[in-house]
């Protein structure tokens, strides 16, 4: 292994210009004659417009426009899509409301624009907002989502029935009664999948800008994918053609899945700037994001698993109530449907598996993609009805699990849930963390922690995702409006150097060290003379972005057949140069080397011959600079055990989480520095939804978690530190072998923390404790638990 | 009504007029063009604007820039020797203590002011000292090893 190849720790590139407060984030910007947004929102959950008086802000100092619906209409700006079809267990396409960037007629949610107030200064523009005037007449609101569909409810949409976005179905519903109906047992459980709030620590941003002169437009925003802003707002909005839009996301404080996301306040940017022949800027205050980001989760489950007498699981039936708020986000459709129920199979070989999941308008804040997404629900449900099962049952939770689990050899495994997983060995992750977690010296650990009055508990959770997202074809049957492909250019210069664009963008996770070591690797180019260049649609051909953890499965593997191709081109000039036939030339560690001989050339020379080519082979042209597009195969399937292991104090409830054991699969690591981070991270994001993070509103709609002082997030004292092992087994569908860790920590923690609470109270009488497991709510439990003995 | 402020920024005297409401933050960052210091809540929670104000560390955003008149300030951007990073920039990057690099201003200022109160922190300590300073992306884990390690090259 090379000092900056694959498979080294190598520092990364980026954090130069981070620590030194040199990063590029999109609020240190300041264009020319720039201009401040600020956005007038709704204080109601749900009201109607009666009227909007923006007579006194018009006159007030430095303000410049004022825009409303209206003007959008009026301008045909399309209103924000969702791009994911969903066709419902009827055969009909899902409830798309409209969904327009400034509210006109009502406002659905705490936090809806409906006017934009354009001024000199941040300051004149917010006194801007508050002078706008705006007549509401308030409405009752619908809050939870399972009251949602309730006849008694209020209509978030007066054209959606029963605020029924989709009633969707997976799985074989007969196959699945027949397997209860055979059950030896039965266990049933009643969960809900709190709502969350993405806060990246980088608020979202944007600028739009408009140049009279050749008539394009600029975005500059806080996205994951700026490719697929530019096409949507293009296509969709009807703000630009794309090849007048530019859209450049530059270094990006975190996005979590919260930035994929078209969002109105990026739209109307863009649109006022070429109202007002000047640059317009919004920066969100946290509070704004608090009631815009699209939130994560929500979910209300009911579950049950059927086993036969030897525990082996026979059918999993699972009905699902998914908040999607007040509108429809971007993906918001595929989160609860395609990237949830086709994971319910887990690690296990369940024949039978039926999930019904309704899809439902409420008037709170849009619900879209978060880390892990889907994923995280998905095995929630399973491994907390699996860790349930094996303490009815009296068997083992590790022996339970094994017992279900796909055996090593049965890859490619085909699951009753559309997933064919490429392969994988989650008896060898279960038996890595049991070691590495000392699993048989829990019993003692808990004795001795009973001796000083705590309760100890353990829990374990074998998580299955489904990454790479994802070959287009496949995705394309199931819905999705865009393929999900990945593009990557290598290009040498003439000295030598390399310049490597790629479609997916860095918000955190390092891919300018990490793709920088897959071209180091691959093309013998010393690791600081390769720059990678992303998030700007005028250098990088096209791209889908990052989430789902794609990167380095989809574009990486677009650089490894870029650089593939650079090889071939390098082949034909080496030969040529060297006097050799193209079949003798072999290329190793940067060097074109004539087979048997020491006649060779270096990448570098091969470059500069490409360029200056006056010894150059005929017909091939000058140049070397190479673009590959890659399409995955297959979803990849990263897949593991994580086990915790925690201390409640009984007198107060508090959770202390004493070890936590993470053990991946994920395939071939690039970086085990980077990946590390991201386990760590992500198991941060997990627990902090398993114990601390919870978004609530009240019963009329009023958002009571809307700042940090109100929302806990997982803080430097209630965070757990990771140990972290690795199995692998590289991924068959990506040419790396890579399968993604971005998300694995989010999708496994909240059961694996939750599954050691419940352990710990369970011979207490306490079998179940809903997320956020706050100090509070288990203090309730015990008292309710010993009050019921 | 303006009002005119001076004060000592990362060793230069700068001054400037700002409003009564405007904020030491957003002094550094719109008058001086120091965007190290960032801006990640409006509750004075997240510390991604931590700086020193006269040797020690404090929240840009909950400070008037009228209330640091006079004051010595140091920001992220201050904090290197030329090139040379401060040892804990060297030992945030390192130890892999910063993902998407926002929070980190913060958290080193935070960190330097950390030890030089508290020489030789334990993790603990460090993990109590952090509870201004949220980050969304490392888990904290990294933070913490890194300030052990920035603390142990500061004793030098």
């Amino acid at each position: 292994m090379s000092e900056h190849g694959m498979g080294a720790s190598v520092r990364r590139k980026e954090d130069y210009r981070f620590l030194t407060g040199n990063g590029h984030y999109l609020d240190d910007m300041v264009r020319p004659r720039q201009t401040f947004a600020c956005f007038v929102r709704s204080p109601h959950a749900h009201a109607k417009i009666r009227g909007i008086d923006t007579s006194s802000a018009a006159s007030a100092p430095g303000v410049i426009g004022i825009f409303t619906g209206k003007d959008l209409e009026a301008d045909g700006v399309g209103p924000l899509i969702c791009g994911w079809g969903i066709t419902d267990k009827n055969g009909e396409p899902h409830k798309a409301p409209a969904h327009p960037a400034l509210a006109t007629d009502e406002v659905r949610h705490v936090g809806d624009q409906l006017a934009v107030v354009i001024a000199e200064t941040l300051e004149q523009a917010r006194d801007g907002a508050e002078l706008v005037s705006v007549d509401y007449e308030e409405l009752p609101a619908v809050v939870l989502p399972k009251n949602a569909m309730d006849a008694s409810s209020p209509l978030v949409h007066a054209d959606v029935p029963n605020n029924l976005c989709y009633d969707w179905e997976l799985g074989d519903k007969a196959a699945t009664e027949a397997a209860f109906s055979n059950a030896a047992h039965v266990t049933s459980i009643d969960i809900v999948n709190n709502r969350l709030v993405p806060n990246a620590i980088e608020p979202r941003a944007a600028i739009g800008e408009y140049d009279a002169g050749s008539e394009n437009l600029t975005l500059y925003t806080t996205s994951q994918n700026p490719h697929v802003a530019r096409l949507v707002l293009s296509a969709f909005n009807g703000i630009a053609p794309e090849h007048k839009l530019r859209v450049i996301a530059p270094d990006v404080g975190g996005g979590f899945g919260s930035k994929i996301f078209i969002y109105a306040e990026e739209t109307v940017c863009l649109w006022a700037a070429r109202k007002v022949r000047r640059p317009v800027k919004w920066t969100a205050s946290r509070s704004e994001a608090f009631q815009t980001d699209a939130h994560g989760r929500d979910h209300v489950t009911h579950a049950e698993l059927a086993m036969d007498a030897d525990g082996k699981f026979l059918g999993l039936r699972v009905n699902t109530i998914a908040n999607m708020g007040a509108y429809l986000s971007t993906f918001a459709t595929c989160v609860p449907s395609y990237l949830y129920a086709t994971l319910l199979a887990g690690q296990y070989t369940t024949p039978a598996i039926y999930c019904d999941v309704q899809a439902v308008f409420t008037n709170t804040t849009p619900v879209d993609a978060l880390r892990g997404a889907g994923r995280p629900e998905a095995t929630y449900v399973i491994e907390r009805l699996v860790e349930t099962a094996a303490k009815e049952t009296g068997v083992a939770p590790s022996e339970l699990r094994r017992r279900n689990m796909v055996a090593a050899d049965a890859y490619p495994y085909q699951t009753p849930v559309i997933m064919q997983y490429d392969c994988g060995n989650y008896g060898a992750s279960l038996d890595e963390a049991m070691r590495i977690a000392d699993h048989t010296g829990f019993a003692a650990r808990k004795a001795e922690a009973q001796s000083r009055g705590k309760l100890r508990g353990i829990g374990f959770s074998a998580y299955i995702e489904a990454c790479g997202i994802a070959p287009s074809a496949a995705v394309g049957s199931l819905g999705a409006g865009v393929g999900l492909w990945e593009a990557g250019q290598i290009r040498f210069n003439p000295t030598g150097n390399v310049t490597v664009f790629t479609g997916s963008h860095s918000h955190g996770q390092g891919h300018e060290t990490t793709f920088a070591q897959i071209i180091s690797e691959r093309l013998g180019v010393p690791f600081e003379n390769i720059d990678v260049v992303h998030g700007d649609t005028d250098k990088v051909m096209f791209g889908m972005g990052t989430y789902g953890s794609r990167s380095a499965a989809v574009g990486g593997s677009a650089l490894v057949k870029a650089a593939d191709k650079i090889i071939e081109k390098g082949r034909k000039i080496a030969a040529h140069i060297l006097e050799a036939s193209e079949d003798d030339i072999e290329f190793a560690d940067g060097n074109f080397t004539v087979a048997g001989t020491d006649k060779a050339m270096n990448i570098g020379e091969v470059a500069f011959a490409a360029y200056v080519p006056h010894n150059y082979p005929e017909g091939l042209e000058p140049g070397l600079n190479e673009t590959a597009v890659y399409d995955p195969l297959n979803f990849s399937f990263p897949a593991g055990t994580h086990i915790c292991e925690v201390e409640i104090d009984p007198d107060t409830g508090a959770v202390e989480i004493v070890n936590y054991t993470a053990v991946d699969d994920f395939g071939t690591v690039i970086n085990p520095m980077i990946v590390a981070g991201q386990v760590q991270g992500g198991v941060a994001h997990g627990v902090g939804q398993a114990l601390h993070e919870g978004c609530n509103y009240d019963e009329n709609g009023q958002l009571i978690t809307g700042s940090f002082m109100d929302y806990s997030m997982p803080r430097a004292d209630n965070t757990p530190s990771v140990d972290i092992g690795y199995t692998s087994v590289p991924s068959p569908s990506n040419p790396l072998g890579v399968k993604g860790c971005g998300e694995a920590g989010a999708i496994a923690a909240p059961a694996a923390t939750i599954n050691a609470v419940v352990d710990a109270l369970w011979d207490l009488g306490v079998h179940d404790i809903a997320m956020p497991a706050t100090a509070h709510k288990i203090w309730q439990s015990i008292r309710a638990a010993k009050a019921a003995a | 009504m303006s009002v005119s402020v001076s004060m000592t920024v990362n060793g230069e005297a700068v001054s400037g007029n700002v409003e009564g409401r405007t904020l030491l933050v957003q002094f550094i960052r719109e008058h001086l063009g120091l965007t190290g210091t960032h801006v990640g809540c409006d509750t004075s929670q997240c510390g991604a604007c931590v700086v020193h104000i006269n040797g020690t560390s404090k929240k840009s955003c909950t400070t008037l820039a009228v209330q640091a008149d006079g004051a010595d300030i140091k920001t992220i951007e201050g904090l290197a020797n030329g090139d040379e990073l401060h040892p804990m920039q060297a030992a945030f990057r390192e130890h892999h203590g910063l993902q998407c690099g926002f929070c980190t201003p913060g958290m080193v200022m935070s960190a330097v002011d950390l030890v030089k109160e508290n020489p030789s922190p334990s993790e603990q300590e460090i993990r109590d000292w952090l509870e201004g300073n949220l980050c969304r992306c490392t888990g904290y884990h990294n933070i913490v090893k890194a300030i052990k390690a920035g603390a142990e090259a500061m004793r030098g």
